[in-house]
């Protein structure tokens, strides 16, 4: 059921201009990006030579595109999420959810499902940019997986934050705003954190995709990024359940 | 599937439900059989659409509870559901999605795989008349079939109870009389539930009638019943040359005559007499030139009233 109504949704998504837009995009500025940090590789590559421990390809030129298509992301992952409940809201639709025999939480799963599939999508065509620096050099294969790992988990956590956003309201625009200010609130955390190792920079999504983007596999801001996601689908869930009863 | 014993799909029993503090429904009891069309009758705001809500699970009660086809629904929503097929006052159809790519999808919801999924669309669609349409996307199609589009998503699975909130609301002349075929039609294997605020809908389809009037059922009765109610104390007739209202009056079984405007007037009698014959039959004698003779429809509301006011007399 949960991958039935992902796949309804995926298809949705890409009947809408929208995701193509989101994608060509992404693409556009990961491509800008790449180059330029190739370019100056390509300059500075002689000094780097001499430099004993010198970055190699994957960190000079990976990890900045990694580092970009984060922030992309946090911008780009609240427009889509921002129709999966709302819109069915306001179109009415959702009553074919609710009267079908599946659960609430298979629905908001597969939504879920739905979501992730589309970003996985995408994280993968960033990904394969850096990868074609193959045909002329070697990469780091653990720093560019760790880099996509945390991409996919910080997407993650950004799209179960939207969904529970766009239960909240039948207005896509309400959720799209609401979804990329806590989204932006949740990324900055630790700027307002006068303490390192405070209670709000634990709470920052940034502090935990730092690791990622080293090459470090850190599972405490890995468990970090799932219980994000977690708590927030829960609450989803229950958002959605508590519709039925109150009123 | 087993095939179910019972023959009642629906039982409700005192079915509430508040906004707040303001109740919506209080206290339904209805039944249903299989094979029977129920008609949910009452004005705006009477209740149907949230006692239709409750029924299929969208809206929880605030007391009492349904069993559709033996299964509790507050207990297991999952398994009960699969016994319904909705279609609310909005059709809920994916504009993007194509006939065929929706009903699909629909069927799949109800677990329907493989070959017995592609043979359930293709009934559905037969059944509906969207054979033509299939790979035309939804959002492009007219109101009609838009709502054809939505009743054939709520028989999809072959569901014991059929609920259908106001289901030729919006739609042209012809396109009401296909509708209202089809849930003749339906009849057969299900049952059906239909909500509509028209008295004539519900005689031309419905087996039985609920009316429902600020969230209570005021009336419950076979339409046979209903027709009963609705004629025989009222006639309208225009004559050609007039008479005085008294005149009309004097005429065995007459209560009370109001002159509509100077050819015509409104003639209420006593229930059982036939004034009809005894209008005509003087209208010959004194030359009134009578040139129509109509039993008086009631409208929804004046049954209403009707009803109600009989209920208050002792």
């Amino acid at each position: 059921m949960i991958g039935v109504i992902g796949l309804r949704e995926l298809r949705t998504l890409f009947a809408s201009p929208l995701a193509w837009v989101v994608l060509a995009v992404l693409q556009l500025i990961i491509a800008w990006v790449f180059l330029g940090r190739l370019d100056t590789y390509l300059q500075v590559q002689a000094q780097l030579r001499q430099i004993s421990n010198a970055p190699g390809i994957t960190e000079f030129i990976a990890a900045p595109v990694f580092a970009t298509a984060a922030i992309m992301l946090l911008m780009a992952v609240p427009l889509l999420t921002m129709r999966l409940v709302a819109e069915e809201r306001r179109n009415r639709t959702l009553t074919l959810l609710l009267s079908a025999p599946v659960s609430t939480a298979q629905i908001i799963l597969g939504k879920y499902l739905g979501i992730m599939l589309f970003l996985l999508v995408a994280i993968a065509l960033v990904a394969l940019m850096p990868l074609t620096l193959l045909a002329g050099g070697r990469l780091d294969p653990g720093l560019l997986a760790t880099n996509v790992a945390g991409l996919a988990l910080l997407a993650a956590a950004f799209a179960a934050l939207g969904l529970f956003m766009s239960v909240l309201t039948a207005q896509p625009a309400v959720a799209a705003i609401g979804g990329l200010g806590t989204a932006l609130a949740f990324w900055l955390l630790d700027l307002a954190a006068p303490d390192a190792g405070g209670m709000l920079s634990q709470l920052s999504l940034l502090r935990h995709y730092e690791s990622f983007g080293k090459g470090m596999l850190d599972t405490y801001d890995a468990a970090c990024f799932v219980l994000f996601c977690a708590v927030f689908l829960a609450l989803t869930i229950r958002r959605l359940d508590a519709e039925r009863l109150g009123g | 599937m087993q095939p179910e014993v019972n023959s009642v799909t629906l039982r409700t029993r005192s079915l509430s439900r508040n906004y707040g503090a303001r109740p919506v429904v209080q206290g339904l009891d209805l039944e249903v059989r299989r094979g029977e069309v129920v008609g949910l009758l009452g004005p705006n705001g009477a209740g149907k659409t949230t006692s239709m809500q409750m029924i299929t699970g969208n809206l929880a009660p605030t007391t009492g509870s349904v069993e559709v086809c033996g299964v509790d629904l507050l207990e297991d929503p999952v398994r009960a559901k699969t016994h319904i097929g909705y279609l609310p006052e909005v059709p809920p159809i994916y504009r993007e999605l194509s006939v065929d790519e929706y009903l699909r999808f629909a069927a799949r919801l109800h677990r329907l795989r493989g070959a017995s999924q592609a043979r359930a669309v293709q009934i559905a669609k037969a059944r509906c008349g969207l054979e033509d349409v299939g790979r035309r996307l939804i959002g492009s199609l007219s109101k009609g079939y838009q709502q054809r589009v939505g009743i054939a998503q709520a028989i999809v699975h072959g569901p014991d109870l059929v609920i259908l909130d106001e289901p030729t609301a919006g739609l042209d002349p012809n396109q009401i009389r296909e509708i209202r075929a089809l849930i003749r039609e339906l009849r057969g294997g299900h049952s059906v539930i239909l909500s509509t605020h028209i008295l004539p809908e519900v005689e031309s389809v419905c087996d039985r009638v609920e009316i429902m009037h600020e969230g209570r059922v005021v009336y419950a009765d076979s339409i046979v019943g209903l027709q009963r109610s609705r004629r025989g104390t009222e006639l309208t007739a225009g004559f050609q040359f007039p008479p005085a209202v008294d005149e009309i009056a004097q005429i065995l079984g007459v209560t009370q005559v109001e002159a509509l405007s100077a050819h015509r007037f409104r003639v209420v009698h006593q229930e059982g007499i036939d004034v009809g014959a005894a209008l005509a039959e003087a209208a010959a004698r004194n030359g009134w030139g009578l040139n129509m003779l109509a039993p008086g429809h009631a409208t929804l509301e004046e049954v209403f009233v009707r009803i109600t006011q009989g209920e208050e007399e002792p």
